[in-house]
């Protein structure tokens, strides 16, 4: 089986731990994961901001760096969704320049990173450790468009040394949605705000989601509140064994899990 | 000049340029994949859902035989301290022989809302009752009468005959005779535009009682 | 397009109102209580359903074939109603319709009219229409009246007086009731169930004394020509049956092509809207009825903006809304913002595309609000007729971003943007550049990204991005398997 790494945008250019966890994590379950070179972003901030023919060339390029491949891993919930669920919209309205049918043999190989994991190499239980206490935000576009339903909280429950806790209103939007955090930052914020405070109130040291870009807007707010919960992408947890509990063997730079 | 009418057909028609000439309305696919009914019990099982629901919307049920109807619906105007009781003007003639000492006021079309407004109680007969939503659906026959006859008086009792009780929605509608004016009445008047509290009685009665006669 | 009247004045834009919304902590407060206690109580509710999805599945198919064939289904309902005793009238604007509806009670020689809420009267402003030409038009919806006495606006499809609580609403009857009729009764507590029964007295001398009711209708029969009303507290019944006169406004979308339809949305709309099995009252009728009810009957079909819709293949699924406000209830938007954020008789995820699609997208409110969600998708899930709201939002994000003056100064950065992630090179020397200044992290940020520093930091530039960190170590070491090296190697 050939795996692609899809890294995304963002996790290329700011988180480029999650990324280096996720290949780890794959390696140390047997994946010869691959990242093609060719992949760049998925068009999901033009098609959501309203720039559908600016998303187009995107697209089409995504078709093409992902071509052949037998399994495409991506560490966010939205890009994969947005490849999933709108790369085939935007392919059909496209007026032919973006090919029907290059998208639609790539869409289906496309797999969140919990996906992958429950369902294609069947494992709940990565071998990993993190002994902290850890509550789990179901970000929108996990949770509505792929409906990964509980699949990253079995991987979790399953991590030794995890104290899970359940977020209150953990099925709400954390109100990053992209450009609705900068056209709408009022209610962005007050949306955020009450995020913060559930996650706060369940007394956990890490807050953990399967998309940095909601991380990047509840981790900011937590941040400039001091709330004293970190944010964690899942991959990283997952990735964080007995042997290595901060990662010094598979990541660089300064963030660490634990 | 076009009129208002003709213009609003010619901009419907312009906006729908999309859909095929040759297609029918029929032509486009409805699947129907949905039950007929979910519940599927005997007949005494869903007269009981029907009586569990319609408690559950806070309409008050009783259930009895046909013998035993005249009694009870003297007992439920003598426990609400009817004086004045409008009928339709086809209720079956036993209904009320045992309410001594009660003004019946049969409805000939000249019962006025206001004469309305002032008598105790309204007693009718239904059309169908649905089981799974627990409602009462009147179709203004004569031994239901006009709408107004069971909606202006603030207590209604309603009886409801075995035959006329069905499962579901889609089992009652297909009973029912659209030319008519319908009332489907599910519990008591009712309003939730409080803080979306629920709150019995509003407008229409404020006290249903239903009652369902066993075979 | 023709400004399209939806019964409002010139509004702020979405993010200036909403704005003003989230410091409201009495407003944000009635509002969570609201909408929380309502959508886990239609959770159960739809829940008790095994077949829903196929029931939402037919529900919007039917939708799809009337709305495919509407001119079709309307000459039909046009004949089934003149046959059964009803006049038909077609408006093809907010004004064409309030001047028909008030020819129609001038006629009469009335000057006062009762009315059942109605989402198309007040799209098209009917009551000050009416009140322009010394027309009364009593509201008797519970909340409708709320609002009214209150001298406000609706804030919600289904209650409409959800900004308010119950305090606020007794200090509105007490104050208000006396102008308009009969006064609330002294002592009036704050108690639901005697905020109601001060509303039913003040009413019960309007119903009895109304000559003309004016209503919308949840549902129009074609085959039969049998219009429907779903309501809760018995003025819908009170105002179909008392009166002698009753207008019916009704949006032309309202249709359902036979009576068999209505099985599946009696089914769906109590659930989603009240989270009831079934709402208290539903009445139907079909024209007249001799010696029953209303002894004429006037249906008036409502374009105003709806053809508009309906010429956008994406957008027309809009026009699938029974109205039953779920999505608002759902929204994260909606519970923060209020609904009169939403400048229109349609507020919450529904109102941000139907609004711009009936009025078009030139103010700066219309334009605004296909912005006004963060396309978290909760409202697509709850909708009992699979309208896509999220799809639609970004389209009609398209079509403000690319028709008219848009946003130009966005629209250079999408470009921009764009040609950076069109080819890896280029993206991997931007995030060299980047990298470059990662040493600057500023708390507050210019332009319009200042906007989230406000209450947030901004990421910290990683040393290295991950697409260099593979090419200088080929993933970091050991390959799984020990493979070929990879093809992002040097």
């Amino acid at each position: 089986m050939r795996v692609a790494l899809f890294i995304t945008c963002v996790n290329d250019t700011l988180y480029p731990r999650t990324g280096q966890a996720t290949v780890a994590l794959l390696r140390r379950l047997g994946v010869d994961v691959e990242f093609p070179a060719q992949q760049t972003c998925c068009g999901q901030m033009h098609y959501n901001t309203g720039y559908r023919r600016q998303a187009e060339p995107l697209v089409r390029g995504f078709a093409e760096a992902f071509a052949g491949y037998d399994a495409i891993v991506a560490p966010s919930g939205s890009c994969a969704a947005m490849v999933r669920d709108v790369h085939p919209r935007i392919a059909g309205r496209s007026m032919g320049r973006v090919p029907r049918d290059r998208v639609a043999e790539v869409v289906p190989k496309v797999y969140e990173l919990s996906e992958f994991l429950v369902d294609v190499l069947r494992v709940t239980d990565v071998g990993a450790y993190f002994p902290h206490r850890v509550t789990y935000h179901p970000t929108c576009h996990s949770l509505r468009l792929l409906r990964v339903g509980d699949r990253p909280l079995r991987l979790l429950r399953a991590v030794r040394g995890l104290d899970l806790v359940e977020l209150e209103g953990a099925d709400e939007c954390c109100g990053f949605g992209g450009a609705f955090a900068v056209k709408n930052p009022a209610v962005s914020a007050a949306m955020c705000s009450d995020k913060v405070r559930h996650a706060a109130d369940t007394g956990a040291e890490v807050l953990c989601a399967a998309d940095n870009s909601c991380l990047m807007h509840i981790g900011g707010t937590l941040e400039r509140q001091r709330a004293g919960v970190r944010t964690l992408h899942l991959a990283e947890i997952l990735a964080s064994t007995q042997d290595d509990p901060h990662g010094s063997g598979w990541a660089d730079g300064e963030r660490s899990p634990a | 000049m076009m009129g208002s009418r003709e213009l609003v057909l010619a901009r419907v028609r312009a906006a729908l340029a999309d859909v095929p000439r040759d297609e029918a309305p029929e032509d486009f696919p409805v699947d129907r994949d949905y039950l007929d009914a979910h519940a599927t019990g005997s007949p005494a099982e869903v007269a009981d859902l029907l009586a569990d629901n319609l408690a559950d919307y806070r309409a008050v049920v009783h259930r009895c035989s046909a013998a035993e109807l005249p009694g009870l619906l003297a007992r439920l105007l003598a426990e609400h301290r009817s004086g004045d009781v409008a009928v339709p003007p086809a209720l079956p003639g036993d209904w009320l022989a045992d309410s001594e000492g009660v003004r019946v006021l049969t409805d000939d079309g000249s019962l006025t809302a206001s004469r309305l407004d002032r008598v105790d109680s309204v007693v009718t007969a239904c059309a169908v009752a649905v089981a799974e939503t627990g409602t009462i659906v009147l179709d203004a026959k004569p031994d239901q009468g006009r709408r107004l006859l069971s909606l202006v008086p603030d207590h209604h009792i309603c009886v409801v005959r075995p035959e006329q009780v069905v499962a579901s929605v889609a089992q009652a509608l297909r009973r029912l005779d659209p030319s008519r004016p319908l009332t489907w009445i599910s519990g008591p008047s009712a309003t939730s535009d409080i803080e979306l509290d629920r709150v019995e009685g509003v407008h229409g009665p404020r006290t249903l009682e239903a009652v369902l006669l066993a075979d | 397009m023709t400004a399209v009247h939806l019964g409002m004045p010139a509004f702020p834009s979405f993010p200036e109102a909403a704005e003003a919304a989230t410091t409201d902590a009495q407003l944000r407060r009635n509002l969570r209580n609201a909408t929380h206690t309502i959508r886990d109580k239609r959770a159960r509710a739809v829940a008790e359903l095994s077949d829903w999805a196929g029931l939402r599945a037919a529900a919007a198919a039917i939708k799809n074939r009337t709305l495919r064939h509407l001119d079709h289904y309307l000459l039909q309902l046009e004949e089934a109603v003149t046959k059964a005793g009803g006049r038909v009238h077609w408006a093809i604007d907010a004004a064409d319709a309030n001047r028909i509806v008030a020819e129609l009670v001038k006629a009469t020689g009335e000057t006062h009219v009762v009315k059942v809420k109605s989402m198309a009267t007040q799209e098209i402003g009917l009551n000050e229409a009416l009140a322009a030409e010394g027309i009364t038009a009593y509201e008797t919806d519970l909340a409708e009246l709320i609002v009214q006495l209150g001298d406000d606006r609706p804030s919600h499809i289904l209650v409409p007086a959800i900004h308010r609580n119950r305090s606020e609403i007794r200090e509105i009857f007490v104050r208000a009731m006396g102008r308009w009729g009969r006064a609330a009764p002294d002592g009036l507590t704050d108690r639901p169930a005697d905020l109601a029964e001060a509303a039913r007295l003040h009413l019960r001398e309007k119903f009895l004394s109304a000559k003309v009711a004016v209503s919308g209708a949840n549902f129009m029969v074609a085959e039969t020509g049998t219009l429907v009303v779903v309501e809760s507290e018995g003025n819908g019944r009170m105002c179909l049956t008392l009166p002698e006169t009753l207008i019916s406004v009704v949006g032309i979308e309202k249709i359902v092509p036979t009576w068999q339809d209505l099985e599946v949305y009696l089914q769906l709309l109590p659930r989603s809207s009240t989270a009831e099995r079934m709402n208290p009252y539903t009445s139907t009728w079909t024209g007249t009825a001799e010696g029953d009810g209303p002894r004429e009957f006037h249906l008036v079909l409502l374009d105003n903006g709806r053809t508009g819709a309906l010429a956008d293949q994406v957008g027309r699924q809009a026009l699938r809304c029974i109205r039953c406000s779920a999505c608002l209830n759902v929204c994260p938007v909606y519970e923060r913002a209020g609904g009169h954020a939403y400048g229109s008789a349609y507020p919450g995820p529904i109102g941000a595309i139907l609004t711009p699609q009936l009025r078009g997208i030139t103010s700066a409110l219309d334009a605004s609000l296909p912005y006004a969600s963060s396309l978290c998708g909760a409202c697509y899930e709850v909708c009992p007729v699979a309208i896509d709201i999220p799809e639609v939002l970004v389209h009609l994000r398209e079509r403000v971003a690319e028709t008219g003056k848009g946003h130009p100064a966005e629209r250079t950065a999408m470009r921009a943007a764009r040609w950076v992630l069109e080819d890896p090179a280029r993206l991997a020397r931007a995030q060299r550049l980047a990298t470059r200044a990662r040493r600057f992290r500023p708390r507050h940020l210019p332009g319009p990204a200042a906007a989230w520093t406000d209450t947030r930091e901004v990421p910290r530039i990683p040393e290295e991005s991950f697409r260099d960190w593979w090419r200088r170590t080929q993933g970091g070491g050991p390959r799984a398997g020990g493979g070929p090296a990879g093809k992002g190697g040097r």
